[in-house]
This record gives structure tokens, sequence and C-alpha cells, in this order.
């Protein structure tokens, strides 16, 4: 396992078709929402988070991975009850940190992407909770035993994930 | 400036999206009531998604129905035969409970109460969820087509799930009782304390606003008090699970749920609630709680015919045997003690508001009743231990109800009544056996 700083010139910048854009999102946004249903150990899994790192990572555009982060964070808080900003404000910082360091470092191996998905999922819990603690005054718990657990699971997840949609990537 | 601001593009639009959001954060907790554009943006993203999501839970009903329906049958033929034992079980206990109910009723009805009841509901599927740890809420697949509106409860069998937040033409959003905005009534069905059931961090829910000094056991069944004007009362929402002394003056009260919240699929909207008095039968004639009170002593069945016929006494019409006089089957004999003794009653009631039911008659048993008109005496057969100074007060008693002023049988039937009877007990279990040899229901 290596995080190997390369060179803006070296990383491959991928591009995505527009059905693959709003499709793949979309896809997570409606599992995410849909699977809790019957199987509700998998609230622990953050599909929306999963796919703006990886879009950020693989398009190195800061610009692009905050607006993305933005869109789905916002989509993700219309589907709760809670007030909108709080999924979005955390998915921007993530999309824009993502894209950021998928420019310096070599995010294309296994272990790199599941150091990088275990950090930036406990990172987006952080900011989540510094949010809706600070700003809205929400009764959250904070536990670290747990989001350290769902950090691991949510990178094992990513690896295949990101794995499988590799594939649909355009250089 | 402009050369700063395209030097740090991308750190600038971050700053820019995250300032927009932050307001929008701001704006909507200050103005909690007002949705405003978040609400078109929130429908528009259920409009989106529900859908989706309703094709995807109907498919995979569908699959599952016929892969459980038609394939995987292992076990039915048992399970069948479980439930027909159970059914059967049900059945007996469903007897009682009926007895009970009326009885219930009826005092209900002497209180002038008013119970509430489900008149009508809607049953939902729930195609999805918010997907988040932190936001307890579930959609479903009922709308305001449906008849749905906001703040309708919704149930499972097993009890309480929530209450509609917002309602779509064809899907709802339901708020979980285990969130943390949610709040309902609720009370306590053996200390019949009340407070207030609310979700907790992480997903437990807790009673709040039990006095510390109130000694809680866990186990305790929680029902609605229906003081929160959206659950009606008397609806299972759980049970207590633990109990720990607050720092504050309440205690820390941990609830089960009776719906398994994490797992809903199928649930009850109640859309329309009704009141009523309770549905007492009145034409049996006024009510009087010592009637009723009388009901669950105990009394003389009526004995078979072969029976008496064989104890060489002459039966009487099953028409005069408490059913003459209306008797139900638990007409009372309050002061049953000695031996099965009817006696002959030489003074004939002539105006007794209950006579059309055994009821109205305390100390009268309606297996034993026989009507002065029959010369032949009914029974004889067993030494009689029936006290007969408590005659007077049946007679007093009569005179008393014809009396009363709603009395509106009169059947003018003759009647004799036998103070003291034994017998085989009443088919309604009386709670109080202790009470039975001396207690005689007061009259108001």
């Amino acid at each position: 396992m290596q995080l190997s700083i390369t060179s803006r010139e070296q990383l491959d910048v991928y591009r995505f078709s527009w059905p693959v854009a709003i499709g793949l999102p979309v896809l997570a946004l409606f599992l995410q929402a849909t699977l809790p249903v019957w199987v509700p150990f998998f609230k622990i899994f953050d599909l929306p988070l999963l796919v703006v790192i990886y879009l950020a990572v693989a398009r190195r555009n800061p610009a692009s991975g905050l607006m993305v982060g933005a869109l789905i964070g916002l989509v993700q808080d219309a589907i709760t009850n809670r007030p909108m900003g709080l999924y979005g404000i955390s998915k921007t910082v993530i999309g824009y940190a993502a894209s950021s360091l998928g420019v310096k470092l070599d995010v294309e191996n296994p272990g790199s992407r599941l150091l990088l998905t275990c950090g930036f999922y406990i990172v987006h819990e952080l900011i989540y909770f510094s949010i809706a603690r600070g700003l809205v005054h929400e009764a959250l718990k904070w536990s670290w035993r747990h989001e350290v657990l769902s950090g691991v699971a949510n990178a094992f997840l990513a690896v295949f994930l990101f794995h499988f949609l590799d594939r649909l990537r355009q250089r | 400036m402009d050369n700063l601001i395209k030097r740090h593009a991308n750190l600038s639009l971050l700053v820019v999206v995250l300032f927009a959001q932050l307001l929008g954060l701001a704006v909507q907790v200050k103005v909690e009531t007002d949705e405003g554009t978040t609400r078109l943006i929130r429908r528009w993203t259920v409009a989106v998604f529900s859908p989706l999501q309703k094709a995807f839970v109907h498919g995979h009903g569908g699959v599952r129905n016929t892969w459980n329906g038609y394939f995987w049958l292992r076990g039915v033929r048992q399970e069948n035969e479980e439930l027909k034992a159970q059914l059967d079980q049900m059945r007996l206990e469903q007897v009682r409970l009926k007895e009970d109910a009326e009885q219930g009723k009826r005092l209900q009805y002497l209180l002038a109460f008013k119970e509430q009841y489900i008149s009508k509901t809607v049953a939902a599927q729930v195609i999805g969820s918010s997907g988040s740890e932190h936001s307890k809420v579930v959609y479903i697949d009922k709308g305001s087509n449906d008849g749905l509106h906001t703040d309708m409860a919704v149930i499972t069998p097993q009890g309480v799930v929530g209450k509609t937040i917002e309602v779509d033409n064809s899907v709802s959003k339901v708020l979980l009782i285990n969130d943390q905005s949610s709040g309902i009534g609720a009370i306590l069905t053996k200390r019949r304390l009340q407070g207030i059931l609310k979700g907790a961090p992480g997903g437990v829910t807790m009673l709040n606003y039990i006095m510390a000094d109130e000694n809680i056991e866990p186990g305790e069944e929680i029902v609605t008090s229906g003081g929160d004007r959206i659950f009606p009362k008397g609806l299972p929402v759980g049970k207590v699970s633990s109990v720990t002394p607050a720092r504050d003056m309440f205690l820390t009260i941990r609830v089960s749920p009776a719906a398994n919240l994490s797992q809903v699929e199928e649930v009850l909207v109640i859309t329309e609630v009704k009141e009523r008095a309770p549905d007492v039968d009145l034409s049996k004639g006024p009510i009087r709680a010592a009637d009723i009170l009388a009901e669950r002593l105990p009394s003389v069945p009526p004995k078979p015919p072969e029976k008496q016929a064989a104890a060489g006494t002459t039966p009487a019409p099953a028409a005069q045997i408490g059913t003459a006089q209306g008797a139900t089957p638990n007409a009372p004999a309050p002061m049953a003690s000695g031996g099965a003794t009817a006696v002959p009653k030489t003074s004939t009631t002539t105006s007794v508001p209950k006579a059309s039911g055994a009821t109205a008659v305390p100390k009268a048993s309606g297996a034993t009743a026989v009507p002065k008109a029959n010369t032949t005496p009914a029974v004889t057969n067993t030494p009689s231990t029936a006290a007969p100074k408590k005659f007077s007060d049946l007679d007093g008693a009569s005179t008393n109800r014809s009396a009363a002023p709603a009395a509106p049988v009169g059947t003018q039937q003759p009647k004799v009544s036998v103070p003291r009877t034994n017998g085989v007990a009443n088919s309604t279990p009386t709670p109080k056996p202790a009470d039975q040899s001396t207690t005689t229901p007061e009259r108001p």
C-alpha cells in the first residue's frame, strides 16, 4: 500500500458520460433511501458519499468536485426530515477535499482508496455533527467506535464499488 | 482582488457554495414553520424518487409473493395446524373479553364517557426511508389522493409507528416515534402516569416527564394517552425497558417500542377517529351501577331439564328461567350460600323497572326465579339455608326501583326471587370471591 505523490501531468483526468454522471448519483441516492427498509444494517453505509468521493477523485477538479458534493448532499437532505444543508455542506467540503487530494495523490490503488475513504467518511461525519450541534442545536451523540467502524465498512465497500465504477469512466 | 479570486478560483467557489448553503440553513432554522422553497425542493426530490421506489417495491413484492406463495411452502401445514389451535384459544379468550367489554361499556355509559374508536384506516406500504442514521422517517405509498393529511397516526397491529408529516398526492412522509423531533402523549398502564414519548440520539425511545419519586418497573406497558389529539387513546406504544434516576427531577425511562421500527413494511394510517357513547342496549331498561356490579357476582345457571326431573322437581319453563325476565347468563346471586333452593315468593313485585332483566334484581337468581303464577313449587330438594330476612330487603328494593324515574319496563311479571341460593358458579368468573357472599350491590 502506498500513496505516491505525483505531478498533475502524471495523473489521468477522467470524464464520465452524461448518463453516468447523472445516473450514478441518482442510483446511489435511490438505493440509500430504499434498501434500509429491508436491510436496516445498510444505514451505516453512505453510498452518496462514496459516489461524491469517486467522482471528485476521478475528475481531479475541485470546482466540479464541490458542486457534485453540494448537489448530492442537498438531495440527500431533502429525503430526510432535517434542515436542508447538513449533508450539503458536509459533502461540499468532502467533494472539494477529495478532488484537491486527487490532484496530488495517486488514488488508484485499493490501499489508498481504503484509507482515503475511511478518512473522508469520518471527516464527513465530524462536519455533519459539528453543524448539526452547533448551528441547528440537534442533540446528537458522537461515538468514536461507531464512526470508525462505519468508516471501515464504507471503505471496504468503496474498494469494491470503485473497482466496478472504473469501467464506466473515460479518459 | 480580481487576481486573487482568479488565482484561488476553486477555493473561492467553495466559499461561495458553503456560504450559500449556510445561509439557506440559517433561514430554515430561523423560520421553522415556513418551509417555502425548501419544501419545493423536498417535493421535487420525493417526486423523482417515489415512482422508482414504488416500482422497485412492488416488483420486489411480486417476486417475493410468488416465491413464498407457490414455491417456498415448507412448514405451512404445521403452521396451519398451530394457527388453528391458536385461533381456538383466541376464540375462548374473546368470549371472556367480550363480557368484560360489555360491562365496561355500560359503566362508561353511566359515567357519560365518550369513547374514541378508529372508524377508518388506510393500509399503506413502506417504499423508502431517509437512508440516514440521523433521521427516522419512512415513506409510504399513499397520499392525499387516498385521504391522507398531515398529523395522522400511523400504526401497525403491534403498536404505534409514527405520524404523517408531509403528504403529497400519492406518497407521504412518516415521522417515526423514535425520531428526535417526534413526541406523543403516553401513559403507563399500571401506574396511570402520563408522560411524553420522544426519540433520543441513537434511535432509542424515551418516556419523559415522569417524576423521580415514582416507582416504575421494567416491563410495564405503555399506551397512547390521546392527549396529543393525533393518536387515539389506548394504542400500544411499547414497554419500559430500563429506568434510571436522572439528574433532574424526572426519571430516565427507556422504552422498547411495540412495533419493529427498524423494519416496518406495511402500516395502517388512521384517517378517521370518531367519538361515540358506548353502544349499550337500553331496551332492557335503565342502567345502574348496582346492576352492572351485580352481573359480576355469581349466580345459579339454569339446570338441565333432565336433572330437575330426576330430582323430582317441576322444571320451570325455559322462558321463565331467567330468560323470561330477560336474564343474562350472568344473572346474579350475590347472597348465594346455601343449597339450591327455590322458594316461591309470596309477594308479587308489581313494578320492577329492571324486571326484564335479572340484573335488575341483584339478589335474584335467574336460574331459580319462578313466577308466582306457576303454582308448582320450583325446587324443594335442598334444605333451605336462605335467609328469609332478605326478602324484606328485596321488596324494599323493588319498591325503590318502582320509584325510579326511568322505569320503562314495568312488565308486571309476577316475580319470585330467591335470595340465597347455592349453585354452580356463574359462567363469568368473579374476580372477587370474598365479596360474593357478603356484598350486596348498592343501589343508587
